[in-house]
């Protein structure tokens, strides 16, 4: 376990800097024109530029905030539906294609349709990322809970619990493993749904900067914008995954 | 005559079949237990013994008859019971004391008393030194002495055990029903327990009861287990009473076997 852990760690380095010292070369003998694709020293360069003159930390700040707020109320709201509709069948099946045709709308579409309703500050990025984590919270919520194993729920039953306490002690951690694997989804829609936000209309944030940049035919600064963006949504995602060891411990066999 | 702890008066349960025929799993059951009694119900696979537990457990309602707890009809759930699953049914995220406390926690008893007690119902099962595992740490057997410490911690009349060794190895096996023999002799609870292994129920119970094949299940014999107690589970199933015992009741549940056997159906 421990060397395999080395081995994966080793692999994804050199892939990486494969990549990257591949991609510096093919610009370099110029078999790719920097004008399209830019070149990661340049890159590298855009981005220190960005950290030591500051101008990168309003603007992730705002990103951040937006996607941090749109999953949030994402989850909260797709958690809780998926909650009600898993208990009640009856209500589900009646919501059944309402939630699917609002699934299927493109959030692209809405983006502009936000804009005029929340208006060019952060809460129309907001409401552009709960759309996109609302649907993949909820539908795992849904699952989890009506994926409940039968016995568990029988036992607490009988041992005595109400309806609340069925919710509390059997349903909820039951489906917290789903909610949980559906939870590194959501992360990287939020920042979608922020950023596209910003993308269609706004004058702060990440989604701001690279429209900026691509405006102006720099690449430099649209792939720097990119690498941003990715950090981040890698670095939260292993929070979650710190997270996510903690509250399922649990699940390992040793402890 | 005392009230018996519980009654299956003219029970039949059906079910749907996925084709939208009706399945009759039990038919006019009627069958009385004592109250502090040990009962065991036999039957081949698929007879419908699971289906008269759940319907004891108040779990499932039967399609015609009534099931008395305790003299009262029952609806709903059996608040005069527990029951043993053949299956792990710990909750996996709650170590082994929460699990052992769970009843009492749902009862809304207090943190420290509930902790208190199930450390002493852990330390009654030899598990003392493991209240701070979880579940996917223990072993099959030490699951199960987490289950009847979880069962017995509540104070029920009855408690319903669905061949809740069926997993474990022979000597596990034994020695979890020496305990459960142990814990029944202190306490005289009524116990309902099915299992498809003869020689548990004859070990275990005071009475047998051998349900015939399905479909349409009915009672077919009672036989009364006159062995005495205390039982030494070791050494009883070599006595000459035990096995004449066996080859009675044997005798009729065979007939059973082979007819289930006949109909494909298991």
């Amino acid at each position: 376990m421990r060397r395999d852990r080395g081995i994966v760690f080793a692999w994804q380095l050199a892939i990486g800097i494969g990549a990257v010292a591949s991609w510096q070369w093919l610009v370099g003998v110029k078999l790719l024109d920097p004008f399209f694709v830019s070149r990661p020293s340049d890159i590298a360069i855009r981005i220190a530029t960005w950290v030591t003159s500051g101008v990168i930390w309003g603007h992730l700040l705002i990103t951040l905030e937006e996607a941090f707020l749109g999953l949030v109320a994402g989850a909260v709201l797709g958690i809780t539906l998926g909650f009600v509709l898993a208990r009640s069948p009856l209500v589900a099946r009646i919501c059944d294609p309402y939630i699917t045709m609002l699934n299927g709308v493109p959030r692209v579409v809405l983006a502009p349709i936000f804009l005029l309703w929340f208006g060019l500050g952060i809460w129309s990025k907001v409401a552009l990322a709960v759309t996109l984590v609302f649907f993949v919270m909820f539908f795992n919520t849904f699952q989890g809970v009506r994926d409940a194993d039968r016995v568990l729920v029988d036992n607490a039953r009988m041992l005595g619990a109400s309806e609340r306490q069925l919710v509390r002690h059997v349903l909820i951690p039951s489906a917290l493993t789903w909610i949980f694997s559906s939870l590194h989804t959501s992360l990287g829609f939020a920042m979608v749904g922020a950023v596209v936000g910003e993308y269609l209309g706004s004058s702060r944030g990440l989604g701001y900067m690279i429209s900026q940049a691509e405006g102006t035919f720099d690449t430099t600064g649209v792939f720097a914008g990119m690498v941003v963006l990715a950090s981040v949504v890698v670095a939260a995602g292993m929070g979650v995954t710190r997270l996510e060891k903690w509250l399922l411990r649990w699940k390992r066999s040793e402890a | 005559m005392p009230i018996p702890a519980l009654e299956f008066v003219h029970v039949s349960r059906s079910f749907a079949t996925p084709a939208g025929r009706d399945y009759r799993a039990l038919d006019d059951i009627c069958l009385a237990v004592p109250a502090g009694a040990f009962l065991a119900i036999v039957g081949p696979s698929g007879c419908g013994k699971s289906t008269l537990l759940n319907m004891a457990a108040g779990l499932l309602a039967p399609t015609s008859g009534t099931v008395r707890v305790g003299g009262a009809e029952l609806a709903g759930l059996n608040r005069h019971a527990t029951y043993m699953f053949q299956q792990d049914a710990l909750l996996p995220w709650k170590d082994v004391r929460e699990n052992v406390g769970l009843g009492l926690t749902l009862a809304g008893v207090g943190r420290a008393d509930a902790q208190a007690r199930a450390d002493a119902w852990l330390a009654r099962v030899g598990l003392a030194a493991f209240a701070r595992h979880f579940p996917a740490q223990l072993s099959g057997g030490m699951r199960k002495r987490v289950a009847m410490a979880q069962n017995w911690i509540i104070d029920r009349d009855v408690l319903l055990m669905d061949e809740p060794f069926s997993a474990l190895d022979i000597h596990t096996r034994q020695r979890m029903e020496g305990e459960l023999l142990a814990l029944w002799g202190e306490s005289r609870r009524t116990i309902v327990f099915v299992t498809h292994d003869l020689e548990e129920a004859i070990a275990l119970a005071d009475e047998v009861v051998v349900l015939s094949a399905g479909p349409a299940s009915h009672v077919v014999s009672r036989h009364a287990v006159t062995l005495d107690r205390p039982r030494d589970l070791l050494d009883l199933r070599t006595e000459p009473a035990f096995v004449d015992l066996y080859r009675s009741i044997w005798a009729d549940l065979r007939q059973e076997v082979i007819k289930s056997h006949a109909s494909g159906r298991v």
